[in-house]
């Protein structure tokens, strides 16, 4: 499983923003979403989608070795993580990013939710069929 | 608290303080919230009489509970005050992010009074407010203006910003965000202006309760597919406003120079199949909105590049059609330059082919426009009007005011075709050709705003001039639209992809725990629609039946041209539909909610 991203399709209205928080912390705060939209307006006009793409970098950056890879997945151990911020800081597309209430760091594991509310075909899951078709062009 | 963030911020701009209270429980009974919470804060707030462009008219911004949630097209800020444009009361709403961000941020609505002695902005960054000098961001166009203040503060404030023609109290300047979105109507922009604040910005970083989470999700979700699996939903998607274009003209209902016909001969070069062609490089959509009717444009014109959200369908109506522009990109670049200058494209508009009118009929000459003609379809007369009205300068200064005061100014037949009702500059349906759309801007509780009650379509299914029926359909509509405002959710989702009405109240119940049918729903916005009325006989001396007819060219004047040729409307049935919306409202014949009505309704 691999998480497609197509930014030129991104229409930022940000729905997988809410989506990826209240699948993952079953709450209600985009700022808590491991996925982030950045707006380039009013020039050139476009969106661009900032999501991990599980490259790995992280697992080396970190010294309490709270990261790593299952699969295609690099995944985050929360009990043994520290909240030092070297894998955010560190993370080459920085898609790593903190909350200042939260013990530990927002990173995407893959788990779909985005691409299954995008209607605007920005983001697709291989190997999910039906998921995230683009309706027009 | 479950939705809601729970509380209210009071700005005073002249003592330079603010006061975070707690979200009174009768408020939330009574008016839900958004444009519920906007009419009655205006209503309590503002002194009777006072002046819309001092410092003790308020302005109001609310978010909605469905805002900032799950639920698509959660996205819709409400801003009111008492209009400058129409002295009565007002309000707009505005998409993108800023509902949202308002509730992240701790707050259901923003209160804000007096006026700062220099220009500012207000930011809002959770708990912390602060008034920051304005300083070189004050004279700058909306557009630049939005993108250095959000370089200064970073990227995740959500702003609300006015232009030139806000700062010089232009009574039509509209309220920008997020680069292209609007509150556009009644002047919200001219308000801001005279309280000295060039912009608002935004950010937060709670999270919104949820009272029952699992039904949360099971109506979001399935909310979501219901758009997605409906077939008009990739139409909209690629077209978004801009494919009404087509459809208005085919129907007879595009307003056309100044409204005098329903029928643009080059209509063809503005639909929305043109625009994507010709004009759009992307899709923009609000918060959680997957219908993303925002299209984002660049045009090449002059010698200059722009980019611009849009045009929607009211702007290409009354840009377009109006003034008879017959190109895209002349439309699309209007476009940009009102958005800029901060004026609303709707009144604008509405003014611009007014003066034309004017000047094809030598009500006014090139001696009023320092030696320059305005006609008809001419981008270069447009784009002078727009400066000239949006810096106050010449003629331009009597031209902010509005149609109705110019035609005052003028006398005569110029009344007679000043296409406004209650001093609001009509949008973009032309009306002879459909009654109950007629009904609609006249008795609308802004003025002459058609998405108040879009009842074009009733008048197409039930005959065109015929005006049986129309007031009650007009009031079942005047009820469902304020839900929308008051959940401060999108409405489109309901107009153009047949969502269930019941889904909202619904969602409202799972998210907030406060159980409520939608007749329930509909009793607030009742509510709300009686208060607003009692807030133009506060407001407006001898307010009452008069101020609910429209402009006598709609009742005199037949259609010259196009697919509603020949169509008008009699006085004496404009009259019939009146006395019928009246009887129907529990109001008395001057339109007055009468004391039954306002006790069945809790307003005594």
């Amino acid at each position: 499983m691999r998480l497609k991203v197509f930014h030129e399709r991104c229409t930022g209205c940000r729905t997988c923003e809410i989506f990826c928080s209240w699948a993952n912390l079953q709450e209600l705060n985009p700022r808590k979403a491991a996925i982030r939209i950045r707006a380039s307006f009013p020039v050139p006009g476009r969106y661009s989608v900032v999501v991990c793409d599980q490259c790995g970098a992280c697992i080396d950056l970190c010294p309490a070795g709270a990261l790593e890879r299952r699969g295609e997945v690099v995944v985050l151990d929360r009990a043994k993580c520290t909240n030092c911020g070297a894998c955010r800081e560190g993370c080459p597309s920085g898609a790593v990013f903190a909350h200042p209430d939260l013990p530990s760091p927002l990173k995407c594991e893959l788990c779909g939710e985005c691409a299954r509310v995008c209607a605007a075909g920005a983001l697709i899951l291989e190997g999910e069929v039906g998921a995230g078709v683009r309706v027009c062009g | 608290m479950y939705g809601y963030a729970g509380r209210i911020l009071y700005v005073n701009l002249s003592e330079g303080t603010f006061a975070v209270k707690p979200l009174p429980e009768e408020l939330i009974r009574d008016y839900i919230g958004g444009r519920g919470f906007v009419a009655r804060l205006v209503y309590d707030g503002i002194p009777p009489g006072a002046d819309p462009l001092g410092p003790a008219n308020r302005l109001v911004v609310a978010s909605g509970p469905l805002a900032g949630t799950l639920v698509p097209g959660g996205a819709k800020a409400h801003l009111g005050a008492k209009s400058p444009a129409t002295g009565g009361y007002g309000d707009s709403n505005v998409g993108g992010h800023l509902a949202a961000e308002m509730k992240y941020a701790g707050y259901d609505a923003v209160v804000i009074e007096g006026r700062f002695s220099t220009p500012c902005c207000l930011v809002v960054d959770d708990d912390r407010v602060e008034i920051l000098p304005a300083g070189e961001l004050w004279g700058q166009g909306a557009i630049a203006a939005e993108a250095a203040l959000k370089e200064k503060l970073g990227e995740d404030f959500q702003i609300m910003i006015i232009g030139p023609a806000g700062e010089n109290r232009v009574k039509y300047a509209c309220v920008n965000h997020d680069f292209g979105r609007q509150a556009g109507r009644t002047g919200m922009g001219a308000v801001l202006g005279a309280k000295n604040v060039k912009a608002v910005a935004f950010r937060g970083t709670g999270s919104i309760r949820v009272a029952r989470p699992g039904e949360m999700d099971e109506i979001a979700r399935a909310m979501h597919r219901h758009a997605r699996e409906h077939p008009a939903f990739g139409e909209w998607q690629r077209y978004g406003t801009a494919g009404v274009t087509k459809w208005a003209n085919e129907i007879g209902c595009f307003p056309t120079r100044n409204f005098s016909t329903s029928y643009f001969e080059q209509h063809q070069r503005l639909h929305g199949e043109v625009m994507r062609e010709r004009i759009v490089v992307g899709d923009k959509g609000c918060f959680c909105c997957i219908m993303n009717c925002g299209k984002y444009s660049r045009v090449r014109l002059g010698g200059r590049e722009v980019y611009v959200e849009g045009p929607e369908y009211e702007t290409t109506a009354l840009i377009g059609g109006n003034f008879a522009l017959g190109s895209i990109e002349e439309v699309a670049y209007m476009n940009y330059l009102c958005d800029d200058l901060g004026l609303d494209t709707i009144s604008f508009g509405n003014v611009a082919g007014f003066v034309a009118e004017c000047f094809a009929r030598g009500l006014l000459t090139a001696r009023d426009f320092e030696g320059r003609e305005i006609n008809f379809g001419d981008l270069e007369a447009l784009v002078y009007l727009a400066e000239i009205i949006a810096y106050r300068r010449g003629i331009g200064d009597l031209l902010a005011e509005g149609v109705l005061p110019v035609a005052r100014r003028l006398g005569g037949q110029a009344l007679d075709i000043a296409m406004q009702v209650k001093g609001l500059e009509i949008s973009g349906y032309e009306s002879r050709n459909a009654a109950a759309m007629l009904l609609s801007y006249m008795t609308c509780d802004i003025g002459a705003h058609h998405n108040r009650s879009w009842a074009v379509t009733y008048d197409l299914a039930m005959g065109r001039t015929g005006t049986e029926g129309k007031a009650a359909q007009v009031i079942a509509l005047q009820h469902i639209r304020p839900v929308f405002d008051m959940l401060g959710v999108c409405r489109l989702y309901w107009v153009e992809l047949e969502m269930s009405l019941d889904y909202y109240a619904r969602a409202y119940s799972a998210l907030t725990g406060r159980e409520v049918t939608w007749e329930e729903l509909l009793k607030c916005a009742e509510r709300v629609w009686n208060l607003t009325r009692l807030f133009w006989f506060r407001e407006v001396p001898g307010f009452g039946r008069s101020y609910d007819l429209p402009p006598a060219r709609v009742y005199r004047e037949e259609t010259p041209s196009g697919p509603s040729k020949g169509a008008r409307i009699p006085l004496e049935e404009i009259n019939h539909m009146l006395d019928e919306y009246y009887r129907l409202r529990g109001w008395d014949e001057n339109g007055r909610p009468t004391p039954e009505k306002l006790r069945e309704l809790g307003l005594v």
